[in-house]
């Protein structure tokens, strides 16, 4: 059976109201399009996690799908703040659970691998510690000292935008590659979110690039243009006036509610939003080539 | 020769430049401490090697990056990796010189917090960002550098959540903690540099020309300690702002 799904189907068959749900990315490849997908589907009480919410997220928030997040550093990148998580914690609407990236990451890594925690050296900050019952230290059967320990993170679901994979789910990621890979091996189920489905004989023409193979995949969605404004390298670049204007956006419920209508509800997909976005955006977000050296796997 | 104007932005990136030194692995955030690196290796050290947390190492920016995780970055870098190696192979394991760090208040041992204003961290008065990467980057570069306005509001005697340690109460717990970094080193502010004394308590060790100790008693939230050898610095050189300005295309706003 084929894989491949439209988003609305990806969307409609894998994430379940309550679903604890990372939608993976560091800056780079931002599953916005999903995201905007589980909005329109009107999905409830998730649990959202990622060590850097962004935007997505602030507007997930915003549109009433989440009961909580788990992250470990709340910012509108490079701009300021995330005023909707912000503002939902300060005024006690949201529950929220919090680690350094390094702590997010290490619960990743666990789940990735199978194991029942992780262990980190301790860093004398002992605040978070103290408020985050999650977080525990253990004797090293070694040294005799104490570690930090954290325990896995398996999300229900992941969604993963890379930049092409084959019609099996065996991706080819490049650049910023944050928690992709780790969270795609933690997580029960995988949605992949693409640029582009390429043929096997491409993905098998640079086997050290894939970062996913596709035996963990439930669902391959092509979605160009996916990570919106955010950037997918090398396919288009970083739209960072719609980052400064989500600052003044999110000021107010009113203006939220006008932009997710007009750009969320007021769009069928993905295809739609780029479109309605217009040639001279379009435009602006191109980004030149700068290919690599070719390398020589050799004959064998 | 007329006086060189600057900013105060201007005149805590070129004194933080100046503490990098050549062949430092540098921990960079985005925004001034971004322009302090780059600058540092556009004039005294050339070999500077900087690394992102969102993986990126040997950054070799063609244009200003927009956030720490810009494509910029990426196209020219040393390599790339993942979060994980990024804080396990490159942190943890002790292959970071120099970290840089800011947050919202800054304590007179020079703990840090970018987490909440306020007491209660279950209904914070402010919710802040959080830690990021600052958490293991304060305990695990070499040294470490804190870049910040000096405002009485950003230097209370004590932090209302402990993000990031400094030298936590004065007493030597970074030692019992076992942490490898040598902690914040120096903070470098718009009216001067503070350095931690013997108890790990911040002490004004130097002022920018033209600033004053009262400046800097006024602007501290604790009874600050001028030290006896108090220094002026250097200073900003026309080719240091022909750099931040010019080839860095920094505005002088």
């Amino acid at each position: 059976m084929s894989k491949i799904l439209s988003l609305q189907e990806a969307i409609r068959n894998y994430v379940n109201d309550g679903d604890l749900v990372y939608a993976a990315g560091f800056t780079h490849l931002i599953p916005f399009a999903a995201g905007h997908e589980i909005i329109r589907q009107h999905k409830k009480n998730l649990i959202l996690a990622r060590a850097t919410p962004d935007l997505i997220y602030d507007q997930l928030v915003a549109a009433g799908c989440a009961k909580k997040v788990i992250f470990s550093y709340m910012g509108n990148p490079g701009v300021g703040s995330l005023r909707m998580i912000r503002s939902a914690i300060e005024k006690g609407e949201l529950e929220w659970e919090e680690y350094s990236h390094f702590g997010m990451i290490t619960r990743l890594q666990a789940a990735a691998s199978g194991l029942p925690f992780l262990p980190m050296n301790q860093t004398a900050a002992t605040d978070l510690e103290r408020n985050n019952p999650l977080i525990k230290r253990v004797q090293d059967p070694y040294s005799g000292r104490e570690v930090i320990t954290v325990p896995p993170l398996a999300p229900d679901v992941a969604i993963v935008h890379v930049q092409r994979c084959d019609k099996n789910g065996n991706a080819h990621l490049w650049g910023i590659i944050g928690e992709q890979k780790e969270v795609a091996f933690a997580a029960k189920k995988v949605i992949l979110t693409t640029e582009e489905i390429v043929d096997e004989a491409i993905i098998r023409s640079d086997p050290n690039r894939t970062l996913i193979p596709g035996f963990i995949v439930q669902a391959i969605c092509l979605v160009p243009h996916a990570a919106h404004p955010s950037y997918a390298q090398g396919y288009y670049d970083r739209d960072n006036e719609f980052y400064l204007s989500w600052d003044k956006i999110s000021e107010s419920p009113e203006a939220i509610k006008k932009y997710l209508d007009e750009w969320v509800f007021g769009v069928e997909n993905r295809e739609e939003y780029w479109q309605k976005l217009g040639a001279e955006k379009q435009a602006l977000l191109q980004v030149n080539p700068r290919l690599s050296e070719a390398i020589n796997y050799g004959d064998y | 020769m007329p006086e060189l104007t600057y900013t105060s932005a201007e005149l805590m990136i070129v004194n933080a430049a100046r503490l990098l030194k050549d062949g430092d692995v540098v921990f960079v955030g985005v925004g001034q401490p971004n322009l302090a690196c780059n600058l540092a290796k556009r004039t005294h050290a050339p070999n500077l090697t900087m690394i992102y947390e969102a993986g990126v190492i040997g950054a070799e920016p063609s244009r200003l990056p927009l956030s720490i995780g810009d494509p910029t970055l990426v196209s020219g870098a040393l390599s790339v990796v993942s979060m994980y190696d990024i804080f396990t192979l490159y942190l943890q394991r002790g292959n970071v010189d120099v970290g840089f760090l800011g947050g919202a208040q800054i304590d007179r041992f020079g703990n840090i917090n970018a987490t909440i204003v306020g007491s209660d961290y279950a209904h914070p008065k402010v919710r802040l960002p959080g830690s990021g990467g600052a958490q293991e980057i304060a305990a695990w570069a070499n040294r470490c550098y804190i870049m910040t306005p000096h405002q009485k509001r950003r230097f209370p005697e004590k932090v209302d959540f402990l993000t990031s340690a400094g030298y936590l109460s004065g007493k030597g717990e970074r030692n019992l903690a076992g942490l490898r970094g040598a902690g914040p080193i120096g903070v470098v502010t718009d009216i001067g540099f503070m350095e931690p004394n013997q108890d790990g308590e911040l002490i004004l060790s130097a002022l920018h020309p033209g600033k004053t100790v009262e400046q800097a008693r006024e602007n501290t939230g604790w009874d600050l300690i001028i030290s006896k050898n108090l220094k002026i610095t250097e200073p900003i050189t026309d080719l240091e702002l022909k750099i931040l300005r010019v080839d860095l295309g920094q505005t002088a706003s």
